[in-house]
């Protein structure tokens, strides 16, 4: 066979001579292309699968962890939470707002093949910087397109998080987290079962969109393969919507009818052909002439590669195919028996009486190369380690500072943004997106479940290993600043080309930071996803990989809903402090880069058992009833905190607070810091006898820094010992609202 | 009573119209957009969405579903009907209310909290409430700029068919507190029998205090007292005889 044509699918030379060992022939162009989509990185994660083995999966309350659609936790009471992320970098590259919307399509299915309905959407989304007009085309794009299908299938989207920079112009991250509820005993598997049960595919039609989406996903962006965006798909939610309804209600048919269901995602039929069969450890023969199309003339490697949207492929029990077809004809769907299940361990596919392709399921899924990539130290690192930070000058106008802070827009409020979600829908919605880490009840009882995904870029760049280390625990202080012991992490790791020893080595620090973190916290990580190649060069040159984002994205369970807790300070003469130790760093900081021009510098100590302590502190203080409000530290340190704290306070319009610092540094060191490990709380004054006596329990320090009160934010300096006393910061709370509320809207419209 | 919440394809605030009805102890059913009956129903609430994935225009392919006959049956016989946000749309593209929705006149979705000001209380959906009460309740839609010509606008008026308008905190109607654009602020009409709402906002999201409020409890507490005949017929406004504040 000519080179060309295994290498134009993204198979390299090896890989091909792989599957000449693995057939003990050549393959047939259907087979090479079923062969060239399911070893590519997106489907195989032939260069992650060694280094994932590192982060533990297993805890009292995992009920499935990685290898399935999607991760599931038991939340007592016989209920489950179904989770997954994804990203959808690529499409949306070329593609903004299809990219974005079929990502939010893809993550749906994820959830409710598990047998899950999804109740909850978050989204991580990184994009150049906001003064550049394609950027800020890309980030408008992607938002009315998350908003396009989401609001449309009714499902709601709580919260994500947004950041800019340099490295994310021509590949900006869309990453697309979906929760879901079930009952815990009906949790459904995407395993094959039982040679002679039929095989059908249920919804959408099949077309010839989206061909090669997974390969297309596995390689760098450049003008050629920005070229292939008929590799992008289409997305229809409405049909998406009629999709769930009726899988959701097939279900109820009986725990036996569906024996094993499977979305069609990327690599389409042959994905979930030959992940169900070998998931089953069975065989299967498809015939492509039955499988229902929206084209005419389609060949039967179109057919099997196509990624049309809104599919799914289920085997269910031989005799119930009359009753799914009730089902699925009551929402104007299709369901049509494509083949059946074998016990030879084959994918057969037919076409009519031709047999076109016949591979061991196994040697597309399980067979495929894994490879242990070269990793090595880019030179940076040590020196943004070694870098001398104590020459930064100390600002003359600290509210500059704090408003230029508020104004960036890993900071600003996200009201422009997720205001086109609609985040209300199914009545549900606990804590409102902007207002904390959003909460969201599960249905029909009294739990809800907060839910947070989080990266910093930067971080992860600069020392991968405690950048992906922080992720883990900022989010797990994210969710309990709202009073929810984490259940659960699911993790979406954007790197650039891991071909490069460079891009392999942050990949490599990165998961096992994020192991040891997981570890520490007790956290398990129930599943993921993984996207390479976030590359591009605009003019065919050397490419540009983005900052390493490995985003965790984190579900947490509070008991109890009238315990639920928010950031925004509550009441006038409460005492304000900080739990935590607050270290003199400032490497790495969104002061040091947005202040001081310099994106370097040693991130913060990471200190988990700091870490796991604070957080048991804030659960145990949020359940005795003893705090008014809590918010986690993380960008912007201290200031940034208290700032936020005062903005969403009070009844919707604000309130002050007073606070003194005690001096022991320099005052932007102490306000902007972004130490781990701390919280930043208020409660009534009689309860500080309590948290004082919980917090030494804990081994946590606590700082009383001042009081609520008022309409300004005031911040003293004492001056520590021998040091002048000074006001460093006194300013109008609704002057802070105005800067924090407006800043992405002004960058993105004027 | 019973009340049915009819089901399109694509409806999606169908269940939470469901659950907030169910909250008030009132036997509710769902009806399936393919029935040909509504036999034994008091009210009929048309939920919000995208029905038919909002396809063409907001609502315009859901006035042809089988059940909307027996809706435009039952309204004309005096049956009581609140389309609520796509349901609102339905009610446009039907004819059972005049005008027509604009995309908003800042053409993006919009997710957020309004105040309505009642300014019809007589009406079977406001009777509990006060003239010039002041509710808060969410909005989310991208077609909600509600758009009438002058003459049907001065009728709407003039007859008191205008129930519901976006406010300020003084309520008062002012362009910042129009979320969409729409014609005199308008977030809900009445047809001249004042038995069919249509509005923008969601009662059915605001009638649980965790989920940060309940005026929409409001709505469907006066559709309740009406129908069960706690509220006077004759004390209603049901035909044209000007405006009333």
């Amino acid at each position: 066979m000519d080179d060309c044509i295994w290498r134009e699918m993204g198979l390299a030379t090896e890989e091909y001579e792989r599957i000449l060992d693995i057939l003990g022939r050549e393959p047939n162009l259907v087979e090479l292309g079923m062969f060239a989509v399911m070893w590519s990185e997106h489907c195989s994660y032939k260069n992650s699968r060694a280094l994932l083995g590192l982060l533990p999966t297993t805890g009292r309350r995992v009920i499935q962890g990685p290898g399935e659609n999607a991760g599931v936790v038991d939340i007592g009471d016989g209920h489950a939470v179904v989770f997954k992320i994804e990203s959808h970098n690529h499409p949306s590259a070329v593609e903004p707002y299809q990219g974005a919307a079929t990502g939010v399509g893809g993550i749906i299915r994820d959830i409710f093949t598990m047998g899950a309905r999804p109740i909850a959407l978050l989204d991580a989304l990184r994009f150049g910087p906001l003064s550049d007009a394609r950027s800020r085309h890309l980030f408008a794009q992607v938002v009315a397109g998350i908003a396009g299908y989401g609001n449309s299938i009714g499902i709601p989207t709580v919260g994500g998080e947004v950041a800019t920079h340099e490295s994310f112009r021509e590949s900006p991250l869309v990453n697309v987290m979906c929760v879901g509820v079930a009952p815990a005993s009906a949790i459904k598997k995407a395993a094959a079962r039982g040679p002679g049960n039929p095989v059908m595919v249920v919804g959408a039609r099949t077309g010839r969109d989206g061909m090669h989406g997974a390969t297309f996903a596995s390689a760098e962006l450049s003008p050629e393969t920005v070229a292939k965006r008929s590799a992008v798909q289409v997305g229809d939610p409405f049909m998406e919507k009629l999709l769930l309804e009726a899988c959701l209600e097939l279900y109820e048919l009986g725990d036996d009818v569906v024996i094993g269901i499977q979305d069609m995602g990327a690599a389409g039929l042959t994905c979930s052909s030959c992940e169900m069969a070998s998931r089953g450890g069975v065989g299967m023969e498809i015939d492509v002439a039955k499988v229902p199309r929206r084209e005419e003339g389609m060949t039967p490697y179109e057919v099997m590669l196509s990624e049309s949207q809104e599919r799914m492929l289920v085997a269910v029990k031989a005799g119930s195919e009359p009753e799914v077809e009730r089902v699925f004809r009551k929402w104007g769907l299709e369901a049509t028996v494509v083949g059946h299940v074998t016990d030879d361990g084959i994918l057969r596919i037919r076409d009519g009486d031709v047999t076109v392709a016949e591979v061991p399921a196994k040697a597309l899924t399980d067979m495929a190369p894994c490879y242990r990539r070269e990793a090595c130290e880019p030179e940076y690192f040590r020196r943004e380690q070694a870098r001398d930070l104590a020459e930064v000058p100390e600002p003359d106008d600290y509210a500059h500072v704090l408003m230029k802070l508020l104004a960036s827009p890993r900071i600003a409020s996200k009201e422009w943004v997720y205001s086109q979600y609609d985040h209300q829908v199914g009545t549900n919605t606990v804590v409102l997106p902007g207002r904390g880490t959003s909460v969201v009840r599960v249905p029909g009882t009294n739990k809800g479940l907060a839910l947070t995904c989080d990266a910093n870029s930067l971080y992860c760049y600069l020392d991968p290993w405690a950048g992906a280390a922080h992720a883990v625990a900022e989010a797990a202080r994210n969710v309990a600043a709202a009073g929810a012991e984490p259940l659960g992490i699911t993790d979406c790791l954007n790197f650039g080309n891991p071909e490069k020893p460079e891009v392999f080595w942050q990949f490599k620090r990165a998961v096992e930071g994020m192991a040891e973190a997981a570890r520490a916290l007790e956290i398990p990580v129930t599943g993921g996803n993984v996207s390479f190649y976030n590359e591009s060069s605009k003019d065919g040159s050397s490419t540009v990989a983005v900052y390493p984002t490995p985003v965790v994205g984190m579900v947490g369970l509070i008991e109890d809903l009238s315990r639920v807790m928010t950031p925004g300070f509550k009441r006038e003469g409460d005492i304000v402090a900080v739990l935590g130790r607050t270290h003199d760093e400032i490497g790495a900081s969104e002061y040091l880069a947005e202040v001081h021009g310099i994106e370097g510098g040693s991130v913060p100590v990471v200190d988990l058992a700091a870490e796991r302590a604070a957080i048991q502190l804030a659960l145990a203080l949020i359940r005795g009833g003893l705090l008014s409000s809590c918010h986690d530290l993380s960008e912007g340190g201290l200031a940034v905190a208290l700032s936020e704290a005062c903005i969403l306070g009070g009844i919707g319009g604000g309130i002050g607070a007073r606070v003194r610092l005690p001096g022991m540094m320099r005052p932007d060191r102490y306000l902007f810091s972004e130490s781990g490990g701390r919280m930043l709380v208020s409660f009534h004054p009689s309860a500080a006898g309590e948290v004082q006596a919980l917090a030494g329990r804990y081994g946590v320090p606590v700082n009383v820094l001042g009081e609520v009160g008022g309409s300004r934010l005031v911040i003293d300096d004492t001056g520590g010992t021998g040091g002048r006393a000074r006001r460093v910061v006194d300013v109008p709370v609704s002057e802070l609202s105005r800067v924090y509320r407006g800043a992405i809207a002004w960058a993105l419209e004027s | 009573m019973r009340v049915g919440v009819v089901v399109f394809p694509g409806s999606n605030c169908d269940a939470d119209c469901y659950r907030a009805i169910e909250s008030f102890g009132v036997d509710v059913k769902y009806v399936w957009y393919q029935d040909r009956s509504l036999e034994g129903y008091d009210l009929v609430v048309l939920p919000g969405g995208f029905s038919y994935g909002d396809y063409l225009r907001a609502g315009a392919i859901a006035r042809f579903a089988p059940i909307m006959d027996e809706v435009v049956e039952f309204a004309e016989a005096g049956g009581l009907v609140l389309g609520i946000c796509n349901g609102f749309q339905i009610l446009l593209e039907c004819g059972l209310l005049p005008g027509a929705m604009l995309p908003n006149a800042v053409p993006r979705f919009r997710c957020d909290s309004v105040r309505l000001r009642v300014e019809n209380a007589l009406t079977p959906f406001t009777c509990l409430c006060h003239p010039g009460q002041v509710l808060s309740m969410p909005i989310a839609h991208a077609w909600g700029n509600y758009y009438a010509d002058e003459d049907t606008l001065s009728e709407l008026e003039r007859r008191s068919q205008v129930v519901f308008r976006y406010v300020n905190e003084e309520g008062v109607p002012t362009p910042e507190a129009n979320p969409n654009g729409s014609c005199h602020s308008i977030a809900g009409i009445t047809t001249r029998r004042g038995n069919v709402l249509g509005m923008m906002p969601h009662p059915e999201r605001a009638c649980e205090s965790l989920l940060g409020g309940t005026d929409g409890r409001w709505v469907f507490a006066s559709a309740f007292e009406f129908l069960s005949g706690g509220v006077a017929l004759g004390r209603l406004h049901l035909a044209g005889d000007g405006p009333r504040h």
